[in-house]
């Protein structure tokens, strides 16, 4: 399959990528590591006149901790996120999800910003950032801006970056003490899209009680889901009582709005959006405890 | 009509230079332009891995990758595994274990085998299934592709004069 004709621009910064964009209005798309763009592109759901290969940028690669985040540059190669020993020990949930996406080969090229940008709900790592209340840094012609998570998935392949704008960085605030997470996730078969999955970040207090929780959604509708209700239900509960377990995994399986296809009917997802919730509770709390991260 | 790109791309240690259309995928540039028909088109979804090549030291499904993406990289594939005339401990190792039947996903699994063993040189079974995880086959139930890796790190591993005249 050959994708559409386009142009093809590889700029060396940030800024000439960025007046590249606005040249080219609507019509040009940004492309990174291409393992989402490219398929698109084969199937003609795509066809930008122009590609802006943010690929050749210098500077974009990074996993570090500064000023009160988690810094991850937005060429940073999901196979470097694996192979990063700082998230491998206090990121686990990251972690997790880097082990989930797509396949080693895939996870070579692409990247952390692609993941997030290219707005599909079926991606692993917008449900992860959600959970984590991360945010994200852009650059446009009007300068750089800071975008939450909570506020980035507006629709199925639609985040909230103006077409002459560019993801650069994602921030997760740094975890504190007794915190955890872990991002669960079903698939056919390696690679497959997710059925559904959930990452689930739990903070607790020194009596062992949720003080805060957050709850992002794969898969579970048009996009990625923040099961907001079902983080409140957690606060000031026990993350070992059952009862309040069972409740915010309900909550969460109600915020979801999955579609019946080939993977299953949107019941069972729901069923299964409640199952992971559970475990991902169980598994969160587990690492919180250990201060496993 | 898009503008034509020039480009340079290095496969198997020897620069290509070609100008080529943006849209142009690497897999046809090595099978159409270079010739290069073992790397090989499967599904064309970026999900069998048959077209796996190595792009400066990772594996890359070339389906998934623009020719001018590989502007200035280097390519290993398939042809380039065996070096005068001596196949290399992988390739030796699949025919050995019966690592393939019908063969067709065997260039992209030989890629990901040779990127592992570069990087691992004694890896464990598990690590072995996840890194052809990425690579379908059809005919062997993978088994004895998981065998063909560890026979070949088993190999690599040996001292160098031994590894050359078991290859003889």
């Amino acid at each position: 399959m050959l994708p559409p004709a386009f142009d093809y621009a590889a700029p060396r910064s940030l800024s000439e990528a960025v007046d590249l964009l606005k040249s080219r209005g609507e019509g040009a798309k940004v492309i990174a590591g291409g393992q989402s763009l490219i398929p698109l592109l084969k199937l003609r759901l795509a066809a930008p006149s122009l590609l802006v290969d943010i690929g050749r940028i210098p500077g974009l690669e990074y996993i570090r901790e500064s000023e009160g985040f988690l810094r991850m540059g937005a060429l940073t190669r999901m196979a470097d996120v694996e192979a990063s020993p700082l998230l491998g020990k206090k990121y686990l949930m990251i972690h997790d999800a880097s082990k989930a996406i797509a396949d080693p080969i895939v996870r070579n090229l692409g990247t952390v910003g692609g993941n997030v940008s290219h707005g599909d709900p079926a991606n692993d790592l917008p449900a992860v950032m959600l959970a984590l209340d991360a945010e994200f840094a852009a650059l446009g012609p009007l300068g750089p801006r800071t975008i939450a998570a909570r506020d980035f998935f507006l629709d199925t392949y639609t985040v909230a970056l103006g077409h002459d704008e560019i993801l650069t960085e994602l921030r997760v605030p740094l975890p504190p003490p007794r915190s955890g997470g872990a991002y669960l996730k079903v698939e056919q078969k390696v690679a497959d899209f997710a059925t559904a999955g959930a990452a689930v970040f739990l903070q607790l207090n020194p009596k062992g009680e949720c003080a805060g929780a957050g709850i992002g959604l794969t898969a579970a509708g048009p996009k990625a889901i923040k099961a907001a209700k079902a983080e409140e239900a957690l606060v000031g509960r026990k993350a070992t009582d059952p009862e309040a377990v069972k409740n915010a995994a309900a909550l969460a399986a109600d915020a979801s709005d999955p579609a019946s296809d080939i993977r299953g009917t949107a019941e069972y997802k729901r069923d299964l959006i409640r199952l992971l919730v559970a475990r991902g509770v169980e598994r969160a709390y587990g690492r919180a405890k250990g201060g496993a991260g | 009509m898009a503008e034509r790109r020039h480009i340079t791309v290095s496969v198997n240690g020897e620069p290509h230079e070609a100008d080529v259309e943006p849209r142009l995928l690497l897999l046809h540039f090595l099978r159409e332009n270079l010739g290069l028909t073992g790397t090989h088109s499967g599904c064309d979804t970026t999900n069998c891995g048959a077209c796996t090549v190595v792009m400066d030291g990772r594996t890359a499904k070339a389906c998934t990758v623009l020719a001018v993406q590989a502007d200035g990289r280097e390519i290993l594939t398939v042809e380039g595994l065996a070096q005068d005339g001596r196949l290399h401990p992988v390739q030796e190792a699949f025919l050995s274990e019966h690592g393939l039947q019908c063969g067709y996903c065997t260039p992209g699994m030989l890629m990901s085998a040779y990127a592992l063993l570069e990087k691992n040189h004694n890896p464990t079974e598990d690590e072995i299934r996840n890194a052809i995880s990425g690579n379908i086959c059809r005919c062997t139930g993978y088994l004895n592709v998981i065998h063909s890796v560890r026979r070949a790190a088993r190999k690599m591993n040996r001292p160098k004069t031994k590894h050359r005249q078991h290859l003889r």
